[in-house]
């Protein structure tokens, strides 16, 4: 080994977090460093571990649908959603066509409402102060749409198993209908600000590249996978839902880096506005709610399912022992299993780029930790 | 899985007259066909008595394999059948049945579009082989199975708790484990408080 000069710096070993601005929540990486390269990363979570799934094995199916939503709390529809398909799929029931196009409008609604809260963070992580307020004041059409629906904003426990508890409200297709209207120019507006922004083409492009390839070794699904070039969402692959209705495009990248996912996030909400004024258009009438007995009781079996939330794929594997309670829940979080690709994106990179590509995976630590 | 009672019997019953004490009829099972098909096949051929069962259940694809068959299997199902993604490793917990754990791994293959499950009984104390060398997926995905279910893949790079803190006695997802249960001597050391309940 070559003599020690005043040009080598020693290896230096840094917390970040648990209590940190830009890690959205209680995220604590161990960064190994020389100077401001970052040399390793290593991921210490729990911190917000409710142990869901054992709370799931001691309730009933209908008890634990609101559990799930403390998940991913920024995109409570979409958990509750996989969950409820997964019961009904158990009993062998289908919610009737108007409870799934109400749903539909209501997880794309929570997709467009995700992906708002994570731009304005995003830009705030990486030195935009601005888009924030913009996003929030998108998002608070969002919330109110689901406040007056039923009655909360962030854990909104929409959907029952079977169907859906409560009817729309008479202005509910209005309002979606106009928030499509809305919205569109809205994202122009971000556009014009952020995306040929240089400074932010700066601090994304070439920033935690991860490719197709690494994509699927590590697993990683969502915006993530798009970004990476590979053309695969849940909704298209394998319809549940009556996605297979509606028209949409599922848009991807190419170079994997934070600047595709942020392109390819910006185009999924066009995207989801689009399906949400299709479903307002063509809303079926009818019963709300399949034909569900009181007591929940699935015959003995197994079944995992999965739908495409905001940030991946998010499964559940419902064991079923004939009880009322199921045997055992086992959530698949989106969020956990991409985390895990950090340390292959960050090493490297500069202690700065590792705020954003934490940002990029867009986690949220209630669904990490579970 | 009729054939399992939950470990602790608290579904409640209505009194019963002593004069006449009924079994409780076994609960009803979702029925489960064989699975048929080229992939089967080529996999019957290739691993024999090794692979168990051959089951569809709810619509959904699965089968049962050795332990040791495990990692051989994924490996396989990987290179020859394009199951390019391991989508979760997770466990159930039969405390009453000789082989304690159900180990499962759900498969995803993109080119096929079509979603498996490889599963395998294994009794308490068995270290499987890890299957981090074929999907790096599977390091936090078992470094979690370990932390719930006490079950320690052999090979695996870094074997910790990862959601639990690293001194915690017990395994709580374990059916044993009774959700009021603690570690009461880490909270009192580590929160300062009685009890965390």
């Amino acid at each position: 080994m070559a003599e020690p000069t005043f040009l080598d710096s020693t290896e230096m070993v840094l917390n970040m977090g648990p209590q940190h601005p830009s890690t959205h929540g209680v995220l604590r990486v161990i960064l190994k460093l020389d100077g401001e390269r970052v040399r390793g990363t290593d991921c210490v979570i729990g911190y917000l571990h409710r142990g869901l799934e054992k709370i799931g094995e001691n309730r009933t199916y209908a008890m634990y649908v609101p559990y799930v939503d403390r998940a991913d709390y920024v995109a409570a529809v979409s958990n509750g959603l996989g969950f409820c398909l997964a019961a009904e799929k158990l009993l062998g029931v289908e919610a009737p066509p108007r409870a799934q196009a109400i749903r539909v409008i209501l997880a794309e609604l929570t997709r467009i409402s995700s992906h708002l809260l994570w731009l304005g963070t995003h830009c705030l992580d990486i030195g935009a102060t601005t888009p924030l307020f913009y996003t929030f004041r998108e998002r608070e059409f969002i919330m109110d749409i689901f406040e007056k629906y039923c009655g909360a904003r962030l854990t909104t426990h929409a959907f029952r198993i079977g169907g859906l508890q409560y009817e729309t409200y008479d202005e509910f297709l209005d309002e979606c209908r106009s928030f499509c209207e809305w919205l569109p120019p809205k994202l122009e507006e971000y556009d014009r600000l952020l995306t040929g922004n240089r400074i932010l083409i700066g601090r994304m492009r070439e920033v935690g590249i991860l490719n197709a390839e690494d994509c699927k070794a590590y697993g990683v699904t969502g915006p993530m996978l798009r970004a990476a070039g590979v053309k695969w969402d849940l909704r298209r692959a394998q319809p549940y839902s009556g996605y297979e209705n509606y028209d949409f495009e599922i848009p991807t990248g190419e170079r994997g880096d934070t600047y595709d996912r942020y392109l390819v996030r910006m185009e999924e909400m066009r995207q989801a506005a689009r399906i949400v004024r299709q479903a307002a258009d063509s809303m079926p009438d009818g019963p709300i709610m399949a034909k569900v007995p009181k007591v929940i009781k699935p015959p003995a079996g197994e079944v995992y399912v999965s739908v495409e939330a905001p940030k991946g794929e998010l499964g559940y594997f419902v064991v079923s022992d004939g009880s009322t309670q199921p045997y055992r829940v086992r959530i698949r979080p989106p969020s956990f299993v991409n985390l895990q690709a950090l340390d292959r994106m960050a090493r490297g990179a500069l202690v700065a780029d590792l705020v954003a590509i934490i940002g990029t995976i867009d986690i949220v630590l209630g669904e990490v930790d579970r | 899985m009729a054939d399992q009672p939950k470990p602790e019997g608290k579904a409640p019953t209505a009194p019963v007259p002593p004069a006449a004490p009924k079994a409780p009829p076994p609960p009803p099972q979702a029925p489960a066909t064989p699975w048929e098909s080229g992939l089967t096949r080529a996999l019957k051929e290739r691993f024999g008595d090794q692979i168990l069962e051959f089951t569809a259940q709810h619509g959904q694809e699965f089968l049962v394999a050795k332990p040791e068959a495990v990692i051989p299997i994924l490996g396989y199902l990987k290179s020859e059948a394009a199951f390019d993604y391991l989508v979760d490793v997770t466990a159930v917990d039969y405390p009453k049945r000789a082989e304690r754990f159900d180990l499962v791994y759900v498969l995803y293959s993109f080119a096929r579009n079509q979603r498996i499950r490889l599963k395998t009984r294994i009794p308490e104390g068995y270290q499987p082989p890890t299957a981090t060398d074929v999907h790096l997926t599977a390091d936090w995905l078992e470094r979690e199975v370990f932390d719930m279910f006490g079950i320690e893949f052999s090979g695996h790079p870094n074997m910790r708790r990862i959601l639990m803190p690293e001194e915690w006695e017990g395994y709580p997802l374990r059916k044993d484990y009774s959700i009021l249960r603690q570690d009461e001597a880490w909270v009192r050391q580590n929160l300062g408080i009685e009890s965390a309940q």
